[in-house]
């Protein structure tokens, strides 16, 4: 086992609220490889940081660490944030989230990530209809309703439509119709307009929250610039 | 008061704090924690030439706060919005005495709203009863993602919380301020989710939730909410200093306030002392919506007007000059479109 295998194996690991791998956004502090033990250090924007979110990665960070081939351990250690004993402890005895945080957690985090599972489509979606929309003039809001998968370009903002579609076990064939719920259902064509809005404002908040935990991360951790890799603009920003 | 071009605008900055959080009055490390993210938000959001060091960001005091809101500032009336945290600071974060000590000096420059926590059960309903009378309280400022014992939060659809909304219905305290953004939150539920400001809202009518920082991180939630219940507003903290650091994402946060909500409903907030509001009033005036962002219309004097004070001197009753209201016809010429 590597330190490059190891790494390159945390690019699987998504902050659910920001839709980016943590390695993009330099949460990853460090990562030595030792024999068979590896050992993983987090660090995030704020010490005040969702405990639930940053339970979710630390776990799913240990998750596909432990799935290399040539692992026999792995220590991952979320650093300076109000809850790292408690998650940290967790983590070392697999306690999972109920064990980690007792009686608080009354809930699973499945629930959570669907939810930002959810969002991440709605935005993926809006990127992929405004730039539609931006390339053919002559198209209109209105019209989105017959848009299918097919009409869509062959472009990084369209894979990443399917991508998304998929996770969510939504149809990805090319009559699919692209402006969804999220459950794969078209909108009424007179709600289409409303829905596009709607989507946009997933978009915009999903984008400016990941700017402002990037930049966040660089004023708490300077040295963190080094590690981030810039976000895809997927669509221009505005 | 600020005037620009020959136009005039009535400031209002409709939260702002008088915090300590020195080390002797921290109880713990979450306390510096907190004001050490806070402290990040304020090096991370300012311009250069408005940060403070972190010394004089621990504590400011009263005189200081007078010269940046009132003398420097442009600021006409601010109002306090006190969040607790009581498992953080010995004496709590805000500094309840002197700030209210301060409103009775400068009755017609300050506002204090308290807060409550419905965890107190009766207890805390007899408090909020006395506090009512004493400061006089228009507004309370809900912090519900506070800890307290084991709890790390409360939902304002919860019955005790409800009790305390039909209490301060008769009490005449009108607007609820709900810190909805970043920083805390309980741990199994979502508190940035707005989903209690909905039934709240729905339920009393009477009330006017202020969502403060205006549902950030989950700005489509708080639009999709604030869309259908009319008593429902928009506070700008956290999300004014944006104007500096990316221009174009807070053109897109008023763009969509403004189309899910209207111009009425959007209150401009320093967050006094995370940002100062000189610099904020000044971007403000001259913030226009970017050109080749053709899905928003141009943001117009009036509006400006609206958001910088005329909103939130409505809410609380506050006189503002005649010359400074906007003009009769225009508004008109506004609700009709």
């Amino acid at each position: 086992m590597r330190e490059h295998d190891a790494y390159t194996a945390l690019h699987a690991v998504f902050d659910p609220e920001l839709d980016e791998p943590i390695t993009d956004l330099g949460f990853v502090r460090s990562l030595t490889v030792d024999g068979t033990e590896v050992t993983v250090h987090l660090r995030l924007p704020t010490s005040f940081c969702s405990p639930n979110f940053a339970y979710l990665m630390a776990s799913d960070a240990k998750d596909v660490l432990t799935a290399l081939d040539g692992v026999s351990r792995v220590h991952v250690v979320l650093d300076d944030h109000h809850d790292s004993d408690l998650i940290n402890r967790g983590l070392a005895a697999d306690a999972g989230y109920r064990g980690t945080f007792g009686a608080e957690a009354d809930q699973d985090l499945d629930a959570l990530r669907l939810t930002f599972r959810r969002k991440a489509h709605t935005a993926a979606m809006e990127r992929a209809l405004t730039r539609l929309l931006r390339e053919n003039r002559e198209l209109t809001d209105d019209r989105l309703h017959d848009i299918t998968l097919a009409d869509l370009p062959d472009h990084r903002t369209t894979h990443a439509l399917l991508r998304r579609r998929a996770a969510l076990g939504l149809d990805t064939a090319p009559e699919a119709p692209v402006l969804v719920d999220d459950h794969g259902k078209p909108y009424p064509r007179e709600e289409v307009p409303l829905r596009l809005r709607f989507a946009r404002s997933v978009r915009i908040s999903i984008d400016g929250n990941a700017h402002f935990c990037r930049d966040l991360l660089r004023t708490r951790y300077p040295e963190s610039a080094a590690d981030q890799t810039p976000r895809n603009q997927e669509v221009h920003a505005s | 008061m600020y005037t620009k071009d020959g136009d005039s605008y009535f400031i209002v900055d409709a939260h702002v704090a008088l915090w300590d959080a020195r080390p002797e009055n921290q109880a713990n490390i979450h306390g510096k924690q907190f004001i050490d993210c806070f402290y990040d938000y304020h090096r991370n959001l300012s311009p250069e030439s408005e940060l403070w060091s972190y010394e004089e960001y621990l504590y400011y005091g009263g005189a200081r706060l007078m010269k940046d809101l009132f003398q420097d500032g442009y600021v006409d009336h601010a109002i306090f919005q006190p969040a607790h945290l009581g498992a953080f600071y010995k004496n709590g974060f805000g500094q309840t005495e002197e700030a209210f000590a301060l409103t009775k000096q400068h009755p017609d420059k300050l506002t204090y709203n308290h807060y409550f926590d419905p965890r107190l059960e009766q207890a805390g309903l007899d408090q909020l009863r006395c506090d009512a009378e004493r400061f006089g309280l228009k507004g309370v400022k809900l912090y519900t993602a506070e800890w307290r014992d084991d709890s790390r939060g409360y939902k304002l659809d919860d019955p005790w919380c409800r009790r305390y909304l039909e209490t301060c219905l008769d009490l005449g305290i009108r607007n609820i301020h709900i810190h909805k953004g970043p920083t805390i939150r309980p741990l199994d539920r979502d508190a940035f989710d707005v989903a209690d400001i909905d039934k709240v809202a729905t339920d009393y009518t009477d009330l006017d939730f202020v969502v403060e920082h205006c549902g950030l991180p989950r700005l489509e939630d708080f639009c999709w909410i604030a869309t259908q219940e009319p008593n429902v507003h928009a506070g700008l903290a956290v999300a004014m200093p944006f104007i500096h650091t990316r221009p174009r994402y807070f053109a897109q946060i008023i763009g969509e306030l403004l189309y899910w909500l209207d111009e009425d409903r959007i209150q401009f907030s320093s967050d006094y002392a995370l940002w100062t509001p000189k610099w904020l009033v000044e971007r403000f005036v001259d913030f226009q919506i970017p050109e080749d962002m053709t899905e928003y219309a141009p943001l117009t004097i009036d509006q400006k007007r609206k958001i910088l004070g005329l909103n939130a001197a409505a809410m609380y009753d506050l006189p503002v000059p005649e010359e400074l209201q906007v003009r009769r016809i225009e508004t008109q010429a506004v609700s009709v479109a």
